[in-house]
């Protein structure tokens, strides 16, 4: 795999330093079977270092997740080896399915059906369990 | 709109005034409502016991001409099957009007609220929100002295732990010309994010103390809560602590002869039993007040007395 030429995928780049791995694992890229690329600490001119991700192929990415574990990510979707579209990214006010409540005496714990939800909490940096409001 | 009460700050200002001032209404007036909700129905759902919430509830409901049914523990009910609270909700909301509910987990009245019919009020989530103490306290507050700002309030004890402290400062902190006093070991002390939220970013003042009687002259109010024994490291430090945030007559003695004394009840010993007679001590007329704000919130939820936001 010629990591410069994605053909049909995304590039996530500006990903904070160290975060790739952390984004790989929680996008659940270890479960694909397409080319995938981690790339780690390149020099950046705004970020100082950064970490780059490559994917191709078209799967489903939950962009949620990519906002919270590293909110000044950029997401390029490429089609037959062109960017058609770039988006930034920012926090999410809410994960849905993402993060597990780790209180004990939270209803999510017990709960049948119940799905995890994180809120952004009014400091814009930390979520809290929409139930039970302990911090992530 | 189906609405539902599950944190004091659901409420505006404006609508907890409303509903203290119907409150006052019905205590001065109980006759005037006693067939005010004839032929409905509370369910009490309590999956933990909690026989004086309980009993408050359905002596509001009662004194409405209302009727009540449910379960006082979760033993008795279907969540001793394995039914989850969507489940129970969504199949005893066809049964009643309104829901008082109480529950150990956290956010269990919240997921109540999303599949319910009818009105959900939040009767105490393990140790996250009980709005119906605050509104009592409130009421407490508002009928023994008259009004709801300019007073300095000594909150002592356990506050750390102690979810009726800080539902009662959030709710507290948004009346004007309120200041605070902290009065607890320091093991005890108000958590980082409570004061962070409800003191540093209202810019409401507020000092701490380790010492009641320091302070005693300074309060107009005197919120007690009880330490447990359970909440120390070691035994020793709580048999050296827990005698100095125990309220006696002595301690009371360079207190405002108008200092309130509020407790939420049940009370183990942090309050001597001789501090009872005192004109200040309002902890049972505070439990009685919670009845009628009770009555008061189960006739808003209703749709049977309008509370302007
Ligand atoms: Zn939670």
């Amino acid at each position: 795999m010629n990591i410069d030429s994605i053909r049909d995928g995304y590039v996530i780049d500006h990903i904070a330093a160290g975060k790739a791995m952390r984004l790989y694992q929680m996008l659940g890229l270890d479960g694909l079977d397409c080319p995938v690329a981690v790339i780690k600490n390149v020099p950046s001119r705004k970020l100082g270092r950064k970490d780059i991700l490559k994917i191709d192929s078209r799967v489903d990415l939950d962009l949620d997740v990519i906002g919270y574990v590293s909110p000044n990510a950029t997401v390029s979707v490429i089609r037959d080896g062109k960017v058609t579209e770039k988006r930034h990214l920012a926090m999410p006010q809410r994960l849905v399915g993402i993060l597990t409540c780790r209180n004990p005496r939270c209803i999510t714990t017990t709960e049948q059906g119940l799905r995890q939800e994180f809120v952004l909490s009014a400091d814009g940096r930390t979520y809290c369990c929409k139930y039970c409001e302990s911090p992530a | 709109m189906t609405r539902h009460l599950l944190n004091i700050l659901d409420l505006s200002v404006g609508e907890i005034d409303g509903l203290l001032r119907l409150a006052s209404e019905i205590y001065d007036r109980p006759a005037d409502y006693r067939d005010a909700c004839r032929h409905q129905i509370l369910a009490t759902l309590f999956f933990e016991p909690s026989t004086r919430t309980r009993l408050s509830f359905e002596s509001a409901m009662l004194s409405l001409g209302g009727n009540v049914l449910g379960f006082s523990d979760a033993a008795s009910s279907s969540a001793r099957k394995g039914e989850s609270v969507a489940d129970t909700v969504a199949v005893v909301s066809g049964y009643a009007d309104v829901i008082a509910m109480r529950h150990p987990k956290e956010g269990a009245p919240m997921v109540a609220a999303a599949h319910s019919l009818v009105p959900v009020i939040n009767a105490g989530d393990g140790g996250h929100y009980h709005p119906t103490q605050t509104l009592t306290d409130l009421m407490t507050v508002r009928r023994e002295k008259g009004r709801l700002s300019g007073l300095t309030v000594g909150l002592c004890g356990d506050l750390k732990f102690g979810r009726t402290v800080h539902s009662l400062l959030g709710a507290l902190t948004r009346y004007g010309g309120m200041r605070f006093v902290l009065i607890s070991p320091d093991e005890l002390r108000l958590p980082e994010f409570v004061r962070r939220n409800c003191l540093d970013a209202t810019g409401v003042p507020y000092t701490e103390s380790r010492s009641l009687e320091e302070v005693m002259g300074e309060l107009d109010l005197l919120y007690m809560t009880r330490v447990q024994r359970e909440r120390f490291f070691n035994e020793e430090e709580y048999l050296r602590l827990k005698d100095s945030y125990v309220l006696t007559p002595e301690k009371l003695r360079s207190a405002k002869p108008d200092m309130l004394i509020l407790h939420p009840l049940p009370r183990v010993n942090e309050i001597s039993t001789e501090v009872d007679a005192d004109p200040r001590a309002c902890y049972f007329r505070q439990a009685h007040y919670g009845r009628y704000v009770r009555m008061a919130l189960i006739l808003a939820l209703l749709g049977k007395e309008k509370i302007e936001p």
